[in-house]
């Protein structure tokens, strides 16, 4: 089962509240996403630091249900 | 031979490391194709290893770099990132400078 947006976009809010979160459908099949991602919680971080985090918010299903996600982070500041 | 050590030989072994979905000349995921495009561009030897061809360091892999999906670029034996990252600092021109002694 593919993760729709939506689930996506809610467990990477969880884990980073203040976080501004775009979801893009890169192949109009609801299974390739890309998402763009403005957290001050990225602020410091170097760019691997700041895909982990996104990564680990969304838990086992990346590289699972979830098998592409391009990403995207920002701080508010570089946004 | 461990699966870590495994891992650690290749990398330290080969400057450029391209842990894929596919092989180079046919890659089997849009994220790795796009990622051999960059290392074409830079023009310097890297060897691209296919890891669904072997599940232990698909496995392997992902504990290694902690770091959950494919494409994984390692470069001087150290973790650089994913397809994202590497097309980022390709872009800025942070990719080209980590050969940039080599070349003098």
């Amino acid at each position: 089962m593919p993760m729709d947006a939506d689930a996506i976009k809610t467990r990477i809010e969880a884990a980073l509240p203040d976080a501004d979160v775009l979801m893009i459908d890169l192949a109009g099949d609801g299974d390739h996403w890309a998402a763009r991602v403005t957290s001050a919680a990225f602020a410091g971080k170097s760019r691997i630091a700041q895909h982990k985090l996104v990564y680990a918010a969304i838990g086992d299903d990346m590289g699972g249900a979830l098998h592409a996600l391009a990403l995207q982070t920002f701080t508010p500041t570089t946004a | 031979m461990a699966t870590s050590d495994r891992i650690r030989k290749l990398v330290t072994e080969n400057e450029i490391v391209l842990f894929m979905k596919g092989e180079p000349a046919a890659p089997k995921c849009g994220f790795s194709a796009g990622v051999v495009k960059v290392l074409d561009a830079i023009g310097r030897p890297y060897i691209g290893v296919d890891v669904l061809e072997d599940p232990f360091l698909r496995e392997g892999l992902k504990e290694y770099s902690d770091w959950p999906t494919f494409p994984q670029i390692y470069v001087k034996g150290e973790f650089i990132g994913g397809a994202d990252i590497v097309r980022e600092m390709y872009t800025s021109g942070e990719l080209q400078a980590l050969f940039a002694d080599a070349e003098g």
